[in-house]
């Protein structure tokens, strides 16, 4: 019996060192010379999946200029990002939506550097034989008030919805300016990733879901839908034109400083924005002639 | 080396030091692995509960609603019913699939060609485990989903296409176990079997598998509990819909992928990250359900 008291004794003791570990283990970055010519010490992004790309790219090339700098870039969604940057895990946080947006969010502590656009439409596979929807039109597919393509003048087949998930920003941007807010019914399916559903309306006959701009290249096999007439491209998303958008956020908690600073420059600077910004299929945020706010109020810059 | 040279190896600490050095690593590792489950647990058990107590999410809404619209800014609902039932359901039929497979593979491997059949079904079925379930679920998007799409109609996406994936997963774990049942029972049984006249089928019919049934349960309920945490493969196939479905060839939505789906897009700390936490701590539960009824059918094992 007694030992028995003891061992569990042990097992409680073992059990508040698990817990004295788990909680000490906060993240401490290295520091960075402030104003100094090259970069150094370390620092972590995390957030939006979309931007990784993007993100860490630029980061690969900030370390080629300066090797004493370690980035690392982490994807994981833009709640992780925005969680991590106002818990102060992490030094950069990006999210594809405004921090305002988010709930449980400290937006007044951080601070937004939206360093580029993205653009948004609804594609569909291509057999479906339409190229052109009306808003209206639209927000009937997604709500399930149109059934069939062939009431809209495409050929005779269903619609098979691809939606993402609840929480994913597309799907907030594109519900947001795209369905005027209307909730998309369920369709055929729900994929966490914005591969699998290019994949998906490829493959499935009468698919219809949304993507950003990047996976409309010419192989991409799906067939981007213009709005109201107007065509999903970079000058009509620039010019304001094309309405289904949103702004690529990387956020710091409160001013940036040392390499996040240096490096938030860097993502800012015309190398960046004029060169791998485009190639990587996102509108620089300095090309923008109109801006919006985080209440989605869209004036000219 | 031999064991006995082992054993009388000269050493210059005290025969007595080394056990008791033996004895503390043995402790320690035990204790490690106790204290960490406890500490998910707890962890989990406060995580999920959040938003019932902290949140004010009603929890009888929770497990009776069939509207599942956390991002609703108006009017949020969280009713994760067609994920609890999706759960079940996936799990339910990959094991009516997988159990007769893997028992009668384990029959084949022990009774009726021990020597060549164990030699190659065995390397096939253990080849399975290996295959990654991104693998599983990308070949079942790929090839599976189209080919039910055009042979049984819906969209492919289905607890049907969740059901066959899940089921060619499990079925190493159903066969390993179950053929371990098979081949520990006693000889005597069949001996005796045949001597009284039975036939090879009687006698597996009628003497073995009652005989293993307890641990051929075991090998069911460990596939299913395998199969209700799996999340990737089926998040891949089953279509993630919140909607009830209302035959085997809709779409549909299981815990862990609703859980994939939407952990990295919410804030932690927000009600619509506490109902994921809430929907795990089902899992949890579900997987110590999983564990008391293994260990309940193996303290009935006799022969």
């Amino acid at each position: 019996m007694k030992k028995m008291k003891s061992a569990y004794l042990l097992a409680v003791l073992a059990m508040l060192l698990v817990f004295a570990t788990a909680c000490g283990n906060k993240n401490n970055e290295g520091a960075s010379t402030d104003g100094g010519k090259k970069a150094s010490g370390s620092i972590v992004i995390s957030g939006s999946s979309a931007m990784q790309p993007l993100v860490a790219a630029a980061a690969e090339q900030f370390k080629q200029d300066n090797p004493d700098a370690d980035i690392q870039v982490q994807a994981g969604g833009s709640g992780t990002g925005l969680s991590q940057v106002s818990e102060g895990a992490v030094k950069i946080g990006n999210s594809d939506v405004f921090a305002e947006e988010k709930e449980g969010i400290p937006a007044d502590k951080l601070k937004d550097h939206q360093v580029a656009v993205v653009g948004m439409s609804a594609a569909v596979n291509p057999e479906v034989g339409i190229k052109d929807i009306s808003k209206k039109d639209l927000i009937k597919v997604f709500t399930g008030k149109v059934k069939n393509w062939k009431e809209l003048g495409g050929k005779d087949q269903k619609i098979a919805l691809i939606n993402r998930p609840d929480s994913s920003g597309t799907r907030a941007t594109f519900v947001k300016y795209g369905l005027d807010g209307n909730t998309p019914v369920e369709g055929a399916a729900t994929e966490d990733s914005s591969n699998t559903v290019q994949k998906l309306i490829k493959e499935t006959p009468g698919a219809v879901g949304y993507l950003a701009f990047s996976y409309f290249t010419d192989n991409s096999g799906v067939t981007p839908l213009s709005i109201d007439g107007v065509k999903p491209t970079d000058e009509n998303v620039q010019t304001g034109k094309f309405p289904i958008w949103a702004y690529e956020h990387s956020y710091t908690k409160g001013e940036p400083k040392g390499l996040e600073k240096q490096f938030l420059d860097y993502l800012m600077s015309d190398d960046i924005q004029n060169k791998l910004v485009p190639d990587q299929g996102y509108i620089p945020a300095s090309k923008m002639e109109v801006k919006r706010d985080a209440e989605g109020k869209v004036t000219k810059k | 080396m031999t064991a006995s040279q082992r054993l009388l190896k000269k050493s210059n600490k005290s025969a007595l030091q080394m056990e008791m050095r033996g004895k503390s690593i043995v402790l320690i590792s035990a204790l490690i692995i106790i204290s960490a489950t406890i500490a998910i647990t707890i962890f989990l058990g406060t995580k999920g509960l959040q938003a019932f107590f902290n949140n004010g999410v009603s929890i009888y809404e929770f497990l009776t609603s069939t509207n599942w619209n956390p991002t609703n800014a108006e009017s949020p609902a969280y009713g994760a019913l067609p994920f609890i039932i999706g759960s079940f359901a996936v799990t339910i039929l990959s094991a009516l699939i997988a159990a007769p497979l893997g028992i009668g593979g384990a029959i084949f491997m022990t009774e009726i060609a021990p020597s060549w059949g164990k030699k190659i079904l065995q390397p096939v079925i253990e080849l399975l485990v290996g295959i990654p379930s991104v693998v599983y679920g990308f070949i079942g998007l790929s090839v599976l989903v189209p080919f039910l799409r055009d042979t049984v109609g819906g969209q492919g996406f289905s607890l049907l296409a969740g059901m066959i994936v899940l089921s060619i997963m499990i079925l190493p774990t159903v066969t390993s176990i179950a053929t371990d049942a098979m081949s520990s029972l006693p000889k005597g049984l069949r001996e005796s079997s045949y001597a009284i006249g039975a036939t090879r089928w009687q006698t597996i019919w009628r003497v073995l598998i009652p005989a293993a049934m307890p641990t051929l349960l075991t090998a069911v309920v460990l596939g299913m509990a395998r199969a209700f945490g799996e999340a990737l493969a089926v998040q891949m196939v089953i279509g993630n819909v919140r909607t009830l479905p209302s035959a085997i060839t809709d779409p549909s939505a299981t815990l862990t992928t609703i859980i994939t789906l939407n952990m990295g897009h919410t804030t932690f700390g927000s009600v619509e990250n506490n109902v994921l936490w809430s929907l795990a701590l089902i899992l949890l539960a579900m997987s110590f359900i999983f564990i008391i009824l293994i260990r309940y059918l193996s303290s009935r094992r006799q022969f």
